[in-house]
């Protein structure tokens, strides 16, 4: 496809500092970035490194101090449609079933409740969860919570999918079987993903580039291309090549968080 | 093989008729009592005060003037605490220059300030229903100001990714989102009202249970004074169990902790 190549995300000199009690603090100090359509983009770093800044800043939720990002050579101003968001602590709406929660984006955008429904259930099935439309979330555990966040984002058919490390809550093997579940998903509808992790391992198995960011103030360390082909399941983990990508990223990352320590 | 818990399993209703028979167990030892007594007549006395009290055109009446009161004290208490709430909640100033003083106004008895009320007032049923209000104002604004405060910010930001505008924060996330803090301002409300009544009725009310059992007192009748006193505790009951069943039907989706 021609789009291959085409620059979906243009982040540009990115600058945002926040006024706190002690003067001001600098989240991220200059960062730049260009994200391909279709690519997998995972951000690791330390605590503080402003990864939840930088996701929140191209989402729309937050103003950068200076600097732009560009979506499709459009600059961002406010949230949209065509960028998804799944938030660590799901953020479902609690008075809402499965089903009026993934129908709620579609409610938005003023589609007829039948079709809505239609698309809605298409998702819910996705993740696993027919027969669970007409429970509440109350009712379901962090995994199942976390799959209708999902697939509340993907209804709307962003072309951007923004995770904020969907996963960090979630016991080990949810979160393998999760991971897996998301690749099979972006491999089936591709889209755009930038999804934040402090998970080494988690980062080598979904995506395409690895950004690490160092931390005070926020600016992007270095990035790694991820040269193992898809599709990757468990038993990637144990190749040679991952183990030395996740050496190589671990001993970074490490570097990064004991500098925050200092 | 042995179980921790022995006995035979009691039923709720058989613990509730159990709790039943302790109370008038109590009520009967003090009975005996020759001070005791006094306050706490047989309750073969108490009981046909009601019919007492009928026949002398008085027991509806005073019911009647009483929940008059509550209900339109509670009403026009919730009525204004809503929008002021909001008010509160989305306009700093707004709440910096009224909390202080709802804080402030709360924590004066009621009785405090009843003959302020008779002085504007006069006497009768306005200046009661006027206390009433004042003091279901005050708890129910601050608790559904609270409420709202507290909505999740997360909530708020996944409804705006998905293309949710303002009118659509408020209408689909915050309305919902403030149900159960109104639920527990009506509970707070409600109490807080009754609390009041005596109060209130210190105004120079003509019926009214606070104003009975006020006068049954100045005459030393305690069989129906005693049983005044039982049926405010019945209505606040009933009251409380209609607010759980709305409760229950309107914020099922809750998780309790």
């Amino acid at each position: 496809m021609a789009g291959e190549n085409l620059i979906k995300l243009k982040i540009d000199n990115v600058y945002k500092e926040y006024d706190g009690r002690s003067g001001k603090t600098v989240a991220l100090n200059g960062v730049s970035l260009d994200i391909l359509e279709n690519e997998f983009i995972c951000v690791v770093g330390p605590s503080g490194c402003g990864k939840s800044t930088l996701l929140n800043i191209i989402a729309g939720l937050l103003e950068p101090t200076s600097g732009s990002v560009y979506l499709d050579d459009k600059k961002i101003e406010g949230t949209g449609v065509e960028r998804g968001v799944v938030f660590q602590g799901y953020a479902l709406f609690p008075w809402r079933t499965v089903l009026k929660n993934v129908m709620f984006g579609l409610e938005m955008k003023k589609i007829p409740a039948a079709e809505a429904k239609e698309i809605a259930m298409k998702y819910i099935r996705a993740v696993g969860l027919e027969g669970f439309e007409n429970a509440y979330p109350k009712e379901l555990s962090g995994g199942m919570r976390q799959r209708v966040a999902i697939a509340r984002a993907y209804a709307v058919n962003p072309e951007v999918l923004l995770l904020d490390e969907p996963f960090g809550a979630l016991d080990a093997q949810t979160r393998v079987q999760l991971q897996t579940e998301l690749l099979n998903t972006w491999q089936n509808e591709k889209k755009t993903c930038f999804f934040i992790t402090h998970d080494v391992d988690e980062a080598i198995i979904l995506a395409q580039r690895v950004i690490i960011m160092s931390a005070r103030p926020g600016r992007i360390k270095r990035i790694v291309d991820i040269d193992i082909p898809y599709p990757r399941t468990q038993a990637t983990k144990t190749e040679a090549r991952f183990l030395e990508l996740k050496t190589e990223i671990w001993n970074e990352v490490y570097q990064e968080f004991l500098e925050v320590r200092k | 093989m042995k179980k921790k818990k022995k006995g035979p399993v009691i039923s709720d209703k058989l613990w509730l008729l159990l709790s039943l028979c302790t109370a008038l167990i109590v009520w009967y030892i003090l009975s005996l009592g020759e001070t005791t007594g006094r306050s706490f007549p047989y309750i073969h006395k108490v009981i046909p005060a009601i019919g007492t009290m009928i026949e002398r055109e008085v027991f509806w009446k005073d019911i009647g003037s009483s929940l008059l009161c509550v209900g339109a004290g509670f009403g026009l208490g919730f009525i204004t605490s809503l929008p002021i709430a909001f008010l509160m909640a989305w306009y700093t100033p707004v709440q910096k220059i009224i909390e202080p003083w709802i804080n402030f106004i709360r924590n004066i008895p009621a009785l405090g300030y009843a003959p302020l009320m008779v002085i504007i007032f006069g006497v009768g049923r306005k200046p009661a229903i006027i206390l009433i209000w004042i003091c279901c104002f005050m708890t129910m604004s601050i608790t559904i100001y609270q409420g709202i405060k507290n909505i999740d910010a997360t909530i708020v930001k996944a409804a705006r990714v998905l293309g949710a505008g303002d009118m659509d924060i408020f209408l689909k996330i915050t309305c919902p989102a403030t149900v159960p803090f109104i639920i527990t301002a009506v509970r707070l409300g409600l109490s807080a009202g009754l609390t009041t009544l005596l109060a209130a009725e210190s105004t120079g009310a003509q019926n009214g249970i606070g104003m009975r059992i006020r006068s049954l007192a100045n005459s030393f009748d305690s069989p129906p004074m005693l049983m005044y006193i039982i049926m405010l505790g019945i209505i606040g009951l009933i009251l409380v169990k209609i607010v759980d069943i709305i409760e229950r039907k309107l914020t099922g989706w809750q998780e309790k902790i």
